[in-house]
């Protein structure tokens, strides 16, 4: 058997008393997508903002190849190669495309000043592949249709060679068309061998687009399921009851 | 059908095509309408060399904090200490220079040393407190509008039991040679400056172009680009030419030839040309631009403002980047305290009394946004530039000093309510 790509064993966070997250562990292979499901305020979110840093477990541990890992901070995330598409996309809108996709990990020139043209070339070359409609490089993000927002937040995941990409509701504010698009570029990523967290409400997106599901209910994992093995009722039951299926347990 | 969809973003594409900043020429064309309008109610004094020379030099020190009011706005933040933070910078300054390095530590009286030591504790003073601001703000995560309201009670009159209350006079000669008048280039090598800036200019423009056609991005017509380059090249020298223009009064000369223990030969005349607080403030226009612009720095303030949580997720440690934009913000204070104190020769316990509206008024007219993530160092400078004209005009003109006040108010509330008008039509940050 594989050493899986990320292993989240036995991850606790709380609020004020509250918890979050409660000793759920979740893992991940290569060339996978694992879906996380569950209702609002289930955890799932808090879990995964455990692995890209913007959270600090209480208790647990993180594996990235088997080996033990500290994740402080978004820095640390990404200096495992972990990318994380936010469901706010977290783009600062006053600034263009190119200096979103590179913020924090901006091209300098040889005197160190940030490259602006060198930027956006690279980031017409990503943009050519992953939307190539895409035209507007030197206004704001602000001014970009919520699609056109969304591919430059994909870009700067899929940019930086990550191995493990978070998907925080990639499709929640798509058109179906776009919507296409983001489960195009999830094959295309999953051949790539690159592991994806989705999280997701929508049962039909997960059961189109992952391997495997993770349930969460009140900050606890209900159970991980195989998708191929379960139908969407077995799913919304795990989702509603917080009980796995009996079938496929 | 296609040709008549063209026309209408013809127009537009004009305009985007030569990049045209319309802010900043909206900005420079109140400036201009401000001066020509004073320059006839005043039969021309207004415009004189004389009077452009002083309103220069008046206008650096709340030019100077005005540019890192900018970064300090655009990160969504407030600085109501930089005029108390001036005060302190500036009677840490007199107490050095008149009192301490004179008294305790032995050094004679217009010893070369007393200048650049007392700068140093000035731009030490600044960036410490601004340091302490900042931190106080990112990382203890008190509101910014209470530790600088905080800090402009406490400044000013830690200052006042510094000085014990006195006025302190005289400060040191070198040291006066920043106010202004007393510090000038001279007519040589003001050229001398003016034609390196403006190689400087042409070189930042040509080289902006060949990075563009490097990447084969779009550039604007080349014509156009020469037309820029011209107006640039041509303010800067029309600039140093009119401050040339200015001559150095007869009695003033005589006492600089007689230090000298020459004698001021018949018909002699010199132009003051920059003074050295006008070099100080190009140095920190262009400096805090390109920190704006060309660093990872100034990227940071940008993003910060425009998107806090988006830029904490990016990695940038926004606490920190707090604490750099109050220290920068701190030096700056320094910095204009030496200019402020060298003009008035002199430190007073009200020095700079009223300045932290003047230079949040400077940023905001220059098109500071309060919202936070927008803004530039040529605005804020600019608008420094309209407050003093207005002032220094309607003082000209007789206006009485509450009158003033007033018309200074109205015209940053109407300047606001124009960027926002600019912002909606334009669609621009």
């Amino acid at each position: 058997m594989t050493t899986p790509l990320v292993e989240m064993r036995d991850i606790s966070i709380a609020f004020g008393g509250v918890h979050a997250v409660d000793h759920v562990s979740v893992d991940l292979f290569p060339g996978e997508v694992v879906g996380l499901l569950g209702h609002n305020g289930a955890g799932k979110s808090t879990l995964i903002k455990i692995l890209s840093g913007a959270y600090r477990a209480d208790s647990g541990q993180i594996l990235i190849d088997g080996k033990p890992v500290e994740i402080h901070n978004p820095r640390d995330a990404r200096a495992c190669k972990i990318e994380t598409i936010y469901q706010t996309l977290a783009l600062a809108d006053n600034l263009d495309a190119a200096s979103n996709l590179f913020l924090g990990r901006e091209l300098v020139t040889p005197l160190g000043f940030v490259d602006d043209d060198a930027m956006e070339a690279e980031t017409r070359k990503i943009m050519a592949r992953l939307n190539p409609n895409f035209r507007k490089f030197s206004v704001p993000v602000s001014a970009l249709s919520g699609g056109q927002r969304q591919s430059v937040a994909i870009a700067r995941a899929v940019y930086f060679d990550a191995r493990i990409l978070i998907m925080d509701e990639p499709t929640a504010a798509l058109g179906p068309h776009e919507t296409q698009m983001v489960a195009e570029l999830i094959e295309q990523l999953k051949a790539q061998g690159i592991g994806i967290f989705l999280i997701s409400h929508d049962i039909h997106d997960v059961m189109k687009l992952c391997d495997r599901a993770s349930v969460m209910k009140n900050g606890k994992l209900v159970g991980t399921v195989k998708v191929a093995d379960v139908t969407d009722d077995d799913l919304l039951g795990m989702i509603i009851l917080g009980k796995p299926p009996t079938r496929a347990a | 059908m296609a040709e008549i969809s063209q026309n209408t973003p013809k127009k537009r594409g004009l305009i985007e095509a030569l990049d045209l900043d319309m802010r900043l020429i909206g900005m420079i064309g109140a400036l201009l309408a401000i001066a020509l309008a004073f320059n006839l109610a005043t039969g021309g004094n207004f415009l004189s060399p004389r009077n452009i020379f002083n309103l220069t030099i008046q206008t650096v020190s709340v030019a100077i904090m005005a540019t890192g009011m900018v970064f300090v706005i655009v990160t969504r933040n407030i600085d109501l200490s930089v005029g108390a933070l001036l005060a302190i910078c500036s009677a840490m300054m007199a107490m050095t220079q008149a009192r301490w390095l004179p008294g305790a530590l032995g050094l004679e009286l217009g010893s070369p040393l007393i200048a650049p030591l007392t700068v140093l504790v000035g731009l030490a003073v600044g960036t410490l407190i601004g340091a302490m601001n900042g931190w106080l703000i990112g990382y203890l995560t008190i509101p910014a509008f209470i530790v600088t309201l905080g800090g402009f009670l406490i400044w000013r009159f830690a200052g006042w039991y510094l000085t014990s209350g006195q006025t302190i006079a005289p400060l040191d000669q070198t040291f006066l040679l920043f106010g202004g008048a007393e510090g000038t280039l001279g007519e040589t090598w003001s050229w001398i400056a003016g034609l390196a800036l403006s190689l400087v200019a042409l070189w930042a423009i040509w080289s902006a172009r060949r990075s563009k056609l490097a990447h084969e991005f779009p550039v604007k017509p080349l014509g156009a680009e020469l037309a820029l380059a011209g107006v640039a090249v041509a303010a800067i020298l029309g600039f140093v030419a009119v401050l040339n223009a200015y001559a150095i009064p007869k009695g003033k000369l005589r006492r600089m030839f007689e230090a000298q223990g020459l004698e001021l030969p018949d018909g002699y005349s010199a132009g003051h040309g920059l003074p050295f607080s006008v070099l100080i403030l190009i140095a920190v226009a262009v400096a805090m631009t390109l920190v704006a612009r060309k660093t990872r720095f100034g990227r940071y303030i940008f993003a910060t403002g425009g998107n806090p949580d988006a830029a904490e997720l990016s990695g940038i440690n926004t606490r920190m980047l707090t604490v750099k934009v109050f220290a920068l913000m701190g030096f700056l204070c320094g910095l204009s305290a030496i200019v402020a104190s060298a003009r008035l020769q002199s430190h007073a316990n009200d020095i700079g009394t009223l300045d932290e509206l003047r230079v949040i008024a400077a940023a905001v007219i220059g098109g500071t946004a309060l919202a936070g993530g927008s803004g530039t160092i040529y605005g804020a400078i600019l608008g420094a530039l309209i407050m003093q004209s207005l002032t220094s005009g309607m003082g000209m003109v007789g206006v009485d000093s509450p009158l003033q006040n007033i018309v200074v108010g109205a015209v940053l509330v109407l300047a606001v309510w124009i960027d926002i008008q600019y912002r909606k039509r334009w669609g621009k940050p």
